[in-house]
């Protein structure tokens, strides 16, 4: 037990399911009800989450508010939660998105089993970034897919069940790489130390015990398992479908949370069990992300259909945040940690702006839809600071990530950086194009008529403008939060590879 | 005959019968006969639900006697003993597959009650010939001698060719009958000449024996010995559905009445892999590197084919049957790693498979309706609309067999995978866990027909055939999915009880 009192990273885990379970219960005629235990469910999750916040300690760089009983004891597994600077925000982002996904968007039909099924979900992103244990990281990792198939196979659009079923065997197979891993793991060490353990702090302290090549091999398994989730080039095909044909909320919590359950799991699995290996192939890993940044963009501004452009700009955002992370600078590690929370922001954001564009107009194509600035300035408006904040224009969230993510990479992957610098005018053509075609020009007969944002949806967007504005101005009370937590990643990088941390980037983490 | 002569003949010596230690088979025997004896002497129909509820309480007795053995074994001070002069051994491995095949056999005969009333076939047969053939699998788990093993597997199939065969007018359980009982006959035929190949080389069909006589001795030429290893994996990978030895398995699943199915997939491919694992992994343990790669072709021959054919199938009871394989090809990968991890992974490979198993094909039975015709997939189109509660049910029992996470279904594949690997088998515990996610693709398009019908079919979903629950197949589906989950969340106590099954190996007295 914590020094709370309170088993709270338990209950941000346990909460949902409770919550899902009381959906379950409520008859299905009874639509308000199921809607009020849903709401009131991920308002107290979010509750925690602040919590959470303030029980934080942000000057220590380990494990806090760790809990751990055993579960299966024959093997050593334990239910091992715990939080640290990478893996606070990502919980906070997830527990403050989703009362925001679950009480903006409505589903067309059936709320009962959909809104459990996100609850369950929620339970389960969260339970990735808590859980120290590889075992419980697994189940939390596998067992998302389940809701999130669900979910789009039952409340998406048109190719949903095709959408539904190439996101669930897509996983599934890097998974399998995955799991593998893990059981190799394990037993390895269990030969190197004569304990069969399952916990990710006692594996990864105990560097050494398990041979360079044997290290590189396992990385590999954990890494196909990661570059399907983030996703990497050219393992990504999967993304456009399932954000495209998911419901609203589906794509906001698709983009918003899931997407980072690889970053996440490159950074806490990748780097810290496998530093060796993890600066072994960064480069590799590296030159995929830039790709994806080019490529990403490159394909989003051919797209004709706006959900799916913001698909594809998931591809060249995420291609960022891989680059940060295996640069292996404080500034790297930082940008793309609180990229992934402005990506969860602004991206989140985007699907559901794309979403109330739908509603109103019921098409996505962009050739269908002009001029709606006219019609409705107020969508136009939350849309354009939005998109920037996509951009990255300074002063808006996104900025403060990419910058981190190419200034810390620069002195560690140079040329990487500079191609990456590329992307990031290219997220200006694409997003710039797609509104300007938009929401520009005179509005035709179809969209003369489009309605503006009423008071539920302005309630929505506002707090996620205000996390856009607050990040772009002020980031500093979250970067001394993850700062800590990332140099000792690095420093562990540093004890047990013959990467070193360049001079200029050692001064500027000092600071 | 003079008094002198009768005084000179020698008295046969009979072995000691310990009546505990087989008490098990006698409350399955008594219990069969009983019925059968109550069933011909009985005036007048029994009142509804009689024989499924007599079949369940034989069962319950057996597993009350079952828990008996069970502490007598795990008791350091007793532990595992031979019976009938050796001819059986009571270990955690014995009591292990008797309390499964006793499980199977009750919620066969729940899922049996309403359907044979449905389809006019009421009566006590299929209940007696499931717990006889119920108990020719505890004889091939508790079998200490190859003799003893080819019995038990007779007792099991006769008894599962008649079953196949029970639905008299539907003219594919005849073919199925027919066909299980002529290549089942030849898998016998094979069984039967690699056990005498093996006495043939080590001059004893008693495992203890065999297993001390291979330790002791170098054989000058072994061919005598692998070939009889070749025909007894023949034998018994006929029994577990293993490729290639497996192309009965679809027809034979298709055809049978569906409960029988359900039975014939849990209880005989778990008798059939007790008398793997015992005489493979613990008697042949010396020779280990002479099977194991037999065993890894089977297995991965088994996965693959199994998961691969499963996807092309339209009818869901085919596909459950190239599943079943797949899933033999997983239990296999826990016999290959020829460690006590593995033989554990194995068991509980076994008993989570035969929840989930059972409870797939009982929901077969519902949906299949009257004439057990409906198997094709469209019979599932709409199924969450007009059964919510059985199609979740069916989803449960479907991703736990995918392997997902907090189901039974996981824990089993990890368990296997970690002995796997542990025994260095990388690439097999790839290729399984790969074939895993080809299977997957088989249940989510189950799930796909139950829930995300297209919009625009959804009034002809809605009423589609009505599908009737009743209360009996209610609780065997209810029973499946609870232990499914249940195990899955807290595997604690089925995994030591896998883990302190594995099989002693004991010498005759």
């Amino acid at each position: 037990m914590n020094d709370l009192g309170f088993p709270l990273l338990s209950a941000l885990i346990v909460v949902p399911v409770v919550g899902a379970l009381a959906i379950a219960l409520v008859p299905r005629s009874n639509a308000a009800l199921v809607r009020g235990v849903g709401a009131a469910t991920t308002l107290v999750v979010a509750a925690l989450s602040v919590w959470l916040l303030v029980a934080f300690d942000g000057s220590d760089a380990g494990f806090q508010l760790g809990e751990k009983y055993t579960w299966i004891a024959d093997f050593g597994i334990a239910w091992n939660l715990g939080v640290d600077g990478i893996s606070l925000f990502l919980v906070v982002l997830t527990a403050l998105l989703y009362p925001i996904a679950v009480i903006g968007v409505r589903p067309h039909h059936d709320p009962k089993p959909y809104l459990a099924w996100l609850l369950l979900l929620e339970a389960g992103c969260i339970g990735v970034f808590l859980s120290l244990d590889l075992f419980l990281f697994f189940v939390m990792f596998e067992i998302v897919l389940v809701p999130m198939y669900f979910l789009i196979g039952g409340w998406g659009y048109g190719e949903r069940v095709y959408a539904a079923l190439k996101f669930f065997l897509f996983t599934m197979a890097g998974s399998a790489f995955m799991l593998v891993g893990i059981v190799a793991l394990a037993f390895l060490h269990q030969q190197a130390t004569g304990e069969l353990t399952f916990d990710l702090v006692t594996i990864a302290e105990a560097q050494g015990s398990i041979a360079q090549t044997t290290a590189r091999w396992l990385f590999l398994g954990f890494a196909v398992a990661f570059a399907v989730k983030v996703p990497l080039f050219p393992l990504h095909t999967w993304l456009p479908d399932a954000h495209t044909q998911a419901p609203t909320a589906g794509s906001v919590i698709l983009a918003g949370v899931m997407l980072k359950l690889g970053t996440y799991g490159f950074l806490r699995f990748g780097l810290y069990l496998f530093p060796e290996a993890a600066a072994y192939f960064a480069p590799f890993l590296v030159t995929l992300g830039v790709i994806g940044i080019i490529y990403g963009a490159v394909v989003a501004a051919m797209q004709r259909d706006l959900k799916r452009l913001v698909a594809y700009s998931s591809v060249a955002h995420l291609g960022f945040i891989v680059l940060g992370t295996f640069a292996f600078t404080t500034q790297g590690l930082q940008g793309g940690v609180i990229q992934m929370v402005n990506h969860g922001i602004s991206t989140g954001a985007l699907f559901l702006l794309v979403g109330m564009i739908y509603e109103r107009r019921h098409t996505r194509e962009i050739a269908e839809l002009k001029g709606l600035q006219k019609a409705a300035p107020v969508l136009a408006g939350v849309f354009t600071v939005v998109m920037l904040s996509s951009i990255g224009l300074p002063g808006l969230n996104g900025f403060v990530g990419e910058f981190l993510i190419l200034l810390g990479s620069f002195p560690t992957r140079r040329w990487w950086a500079v191609v990456a610098t590329v992307g990031v005018i290219l997220a200006a053509v694409y997003l710039l194009w797609a509104y300007q075609r938009v929401f520009h020009g005179a509005p035709d007969e179809a969209n003369a008529g489009t309605p503006d944002m009423d008071r539920r949806e302005r309630l929505i967007m506002a707090p996620l403008l205000a996390a856009i504005v607050f990040l772009g101005v002020y980031p500093k009370p979250v970067l001394e939060r993850i700062e800590p937590a990332v140099d000792r990643l690095i420093a562990h990088v540093e004890a047990s590879s013959d990467f070193s941390k360049p001079e200029v980037a050692a001064t500027e983490g000092e600071r | 005959m003079t008094p002198a002569a009768i005084a000179q003949i020698e008295p046969i010596a009979t072995p000691q019968i310990e009546w505990f230690a087989v008490s098990p088979l006698l409350v399955l025997v008594g219990g069969a006969l009983v019925l059968l004896t109550a069933a011909a002497l009985a005036r007048s129909r029994p009142p509804r639900g009689f024989y499924a509820l007599f079949t369940v309480v034989t069962a319950a007795l057996a597993v009350a006697c079952s828990a008996l053995l069970w502490q007598r074994v795990t008791d350091p001070a007793r532990g595992p003993f031979t019976a009938i002069g050796g001819a059986i051994t009571i270990d955690g491995f014995s009591v292990f597959f008797a309390v499964t095949i006793t499980a199977a056999i009750a919620l066969g005969a729940l899922l049996a009650d309403d359907y044979l009333r449905r389809e006019g076939l009421d009566g006590p047969e299929l209940y007696v010939l499931m717990l006889l053939s119920g108990t020719g699998g505890v004889v091939m788990a508790m079998a200490n001698d190859l003799i003893v093993v080819f019995l038990g597997l007779e007792t099991l199939s006769i008894a599962l060719y008649v079953m196949a065969g029970l639905h008299l007018r539907r003219l594919e359980s005849q073919e199925s009958a027919i066909k299980y009982f002529v290549l089942g006959s030849f898998s016998s035929a094979f069984l039967l000449y690699g056990i005498a190949l093996v006495y043939g080389a080590t001059g004893s069909t008693n495992f203890g024996a065999i297993a001390s006589f291979l330790a002791g001795n170098v054989l000058a030429s072994n061919g005598l010995l692998l070939a009889g290893f070749a025909l007894l994996l023949v034998g018994l990978g006929f029994k577990v559905a293993a490729v290639p030895f497996h192309v009965w398995t679809p027809d034979v699943y298709q055809g049978a009445p569906t409960p029988v199915t359900a039975f014939m997939a849990s209880a005989s491919k778990a008798a059939g892999f007790a008398a793997l694992l015992r005489v493979f992994v613990s008697t042949f343990d010396v020779y280990r590197l002479d099977w194991r790669p037999l065993m890894w072709a089977l297995a991965v021959l088994s996965l693959l084919v199994g998961s691969f054919l499963a996807i092309v199938q339209s009818d869901v009871k085919r596909m459950l049957a190239y599943s079943s394989i797949s899933h033999a090809g997983f239990i296999l990968v826990g016999a290959e790693a020829a460690s006590d991890r593995g033989v554990a992974g194995a068991l509980f490979y076994l008993l989570a498979y035969t929840f989930m198993v059972v409870g797939s094909f009982g929901v077969a039975t519902l949906v299949a309706g009257r004439g057990d015709a409906e198997h094709g997939l469209s019979a599932y189109r709409g199924l969450s609309r007009r059964r919510p509660l059985l199609a979740l049910t069916f989803t449960v029992l479907l991703l736990a067999q995918a392997g997902v996470p907090l189901t039974s279904g996981f824990l089993a594949k990890f368990y296997v995978i970690g002995a796997a690997v542990e025994a260095d088998s990388y690439a097999l515990a790839l290729i399984a866990m790969l074939s895993a996610v080809v299977a997957a693709f088989v249940y989510l398009r189950i799930t796909v027909a139950m829930y995300m019908g297209d919009e625009t079919d959804e009034p002809e979903a809605v009423a589609g055939p009505a599908v009737r629950v009743p209360p009996a197949a209610a609780l065997a589906l209810g029973a499946a999915v609870a232990f499914t989950i249940v195990v899955g969340v807290l595997p604690s106590p089925v995994v030591d009880f896998a883990r302190d099954a594995v099989p002693a190996l004991l010498s005759a007295p």
